[in-house]
């Protein structure tokens, strides 16, 4: 059967990692390159870059980024951030991504989603999700999709834009908890949940990931396909060989 | 000794991954095309047959292209190496696109995964996608430092089913059982994605390439 995969996450800007990258024995400690190159060699299953470059000038940076990652790591490579056009993704599909992910460009033009899974086929299309709690205490557990970082609500119910999302026809969903994110206090499962037995297609949990504990709740509890975690990894916490060894030991199926 | 490797590019899926996956393990002098020239793929040493998406869209640009003959060719006298709809299309029929005709190399039906719900209780979502096992029913040079039931990559809703079960060069299991890899004399083909399978698919890639048939 399947394994759960494990994704680390990269944030770039400008051509380098940010999120204060802290290798000790990676010489360019924010070179994109040498970070995808050493997530490979510990055993990534798939590695996904989200390109947080403001400046437009700086947005060809990406795509030489993830043409050296493509020409000497052997996995799937997804890449999000800016995803607006159809060139968007041709752009990044040339330059050896597998998948791209969509996130505003979906929530202000649904359509985009389906254009893009009919042109270059859902298997490439992973439709990002940035949900928030809205529901107080005692209703009714509801989310709803923010922007902006979090900080723009949209009015979406979660669930149904998931829904209408893989109706679309998107290949996976990337979850992400705007409650959890940065806080290393673990996933909203209950969220996860949620989407996971909304949809059909695959769901990554993002957000929250502090202890390799978590990441095994986001499969048990949570129901996800895959976990995404940025600042464990980067930080050296821990390896991803490690994060598998120990879900492995809790009973989750891995690739080793 | 040099030699010319030519991965078939006909339109169907992005096949740079393929070809730098090759370039990769390729040795010093060997030249590495993306082409679809009949004549190049039938004068090379090896071939590498990709392709992504729909089996009907699959068959029109293998025609647009004229390859029909030059694929058959190929994978009847080199070394060849059939990558996911490139394994499906040697068969005669998919179910796909409301049932479509093959190549027809070999007797047998692609079928569409079953889905539903694992003894374990996991749902069995459609496409397959991830890593799964791949046991290896043969002792082929193409699995050589492959450990057995090693995890390689996969994307597809579709699966092949070949008359003859003694084609079958691996398993995998994902609610039916079926034939991850099939060879007979220079021909294998898989239906996971080698170049996207870290060591063990670069190993596979290693193995064609040094491939004596």
């Amino acid at each position: 059967m399947l394994a759960k995969r494990i994704i680390p996450c990269l944030d770039v800007d400008a051509g380098r990692v940010v999120k204060g990258v802290k290798f000790v024995d990676i010489r360019d400690a924010g070179d994109p390159v040498e970070v995808a190159r050493r997530y490979n060699e510990e055993g990534a299953d798939e590695i996904t870059f989200l390109d947080i470059t403001a400046s437009s000038d700086d947005r060809e940076t990406i795509v030489h980024v993830v043409e050296q990652v493509a020409s000497e790591v052997f996995i799937p490579l997804t890449v999000g951030g800016g995803i607006r056009t159809a060139d968007d993704i041709r752009r990044m599909l040339n330059a050896g991504a597998d998948k791209v992910a969509i996130n505003t460009a979906a929530v202000f033009n649904p359509e985009f989603v389906k254009e893009a899974t009919e042109r270059f086929g859902s298997q490439c299309i992973v439709v990002a999700i940035d949900a928030k709690q809205v529901s107080a205490e005692g209703e009714p557990l509801k989310w709803e999709i923010f922007t902006h970082g979090g900080r723009k609500p949209t009015g979406l119910d979660a669930i149904e834009w998931a829904k209408r999302m893989s109706d679309y026809g998107a290949g996976e969903i990337l979850l992400t908890s705007m409650d959890r994110d940065g806080t290393k206090i673990g996933f909203d499962n209950k969220l996860t949940r949620a989407i996971v037995e909304a949809v059909p297609i695959p769901v990554i949990a993002s957000g929250g990931v502090g202890n390799l504990d978590h990441m095994v709740d986001g499969v048990k509890q949570g129901g996800a396909d895959a976990v995404l975690a940025a600042s464990i990894f980067h930080f050296a916490e821990y390896s991803i060989g490690e994060a598998k060894t120990f879900m492995q030991d809790k009973g989750v199926e891995v690739r080793l | 000794m040099t030699q010319r490797i030519t991965v078939i590019d006909y339109g169907m899926g992005n096949l740079r991954s393929v070809a730098k996956a090759v370039e990769h393990v390729a040795g010093k002098g060997d030249k590495v095309h993306v082409s679809d020239d009949p004549e190049l793929i039938l004068s090379s040493d090896r071939v590498v047959f990709p392709g992504q998406g729909a089996a009907r869209d699959c068959m029109a640009a293998i025609s647009d292209h004229h390859l029909n003959q030059a694929v058959l060719d190929a994978a009847h006298s080199k070394p060849f190496l059939g990558i996911c709809m490139g394994q499906q299309v040697l068969l005669d029929f998919s179910e796909e696109n409301g049932g479509t005709p093959l190549l027809g190399l070999y007797k047998g039906r692609v079928r569409h995964f079953p889905g539903g719900t694992a003894p374990d209780g996991e749902a069995m979502k459609i496409p397959h996608m991830g890593w799964n096992r791949v046991h290896q029913l043969s002792d082929h040079p193409l699995w050589y430092g492959i450990p057995q039931d090693s995890r390689f990559y996969f994307v597809h809703s579709y699966y092949i089913d070949p008359e003859r079960d003694d084609l079958a060069a691996a398993s995998t299991d994902y609610g039916v059982n079926f034939a991850s890899a099939i060879a007979e004399e220079n021909l294998f083909a898989v239906q996971f994605h080698p170049e996207k399978s870290a060591d063990a698919g670069l190993q596979l890639l290693q193995n064609f390439v040094n491939w004596k048939v």
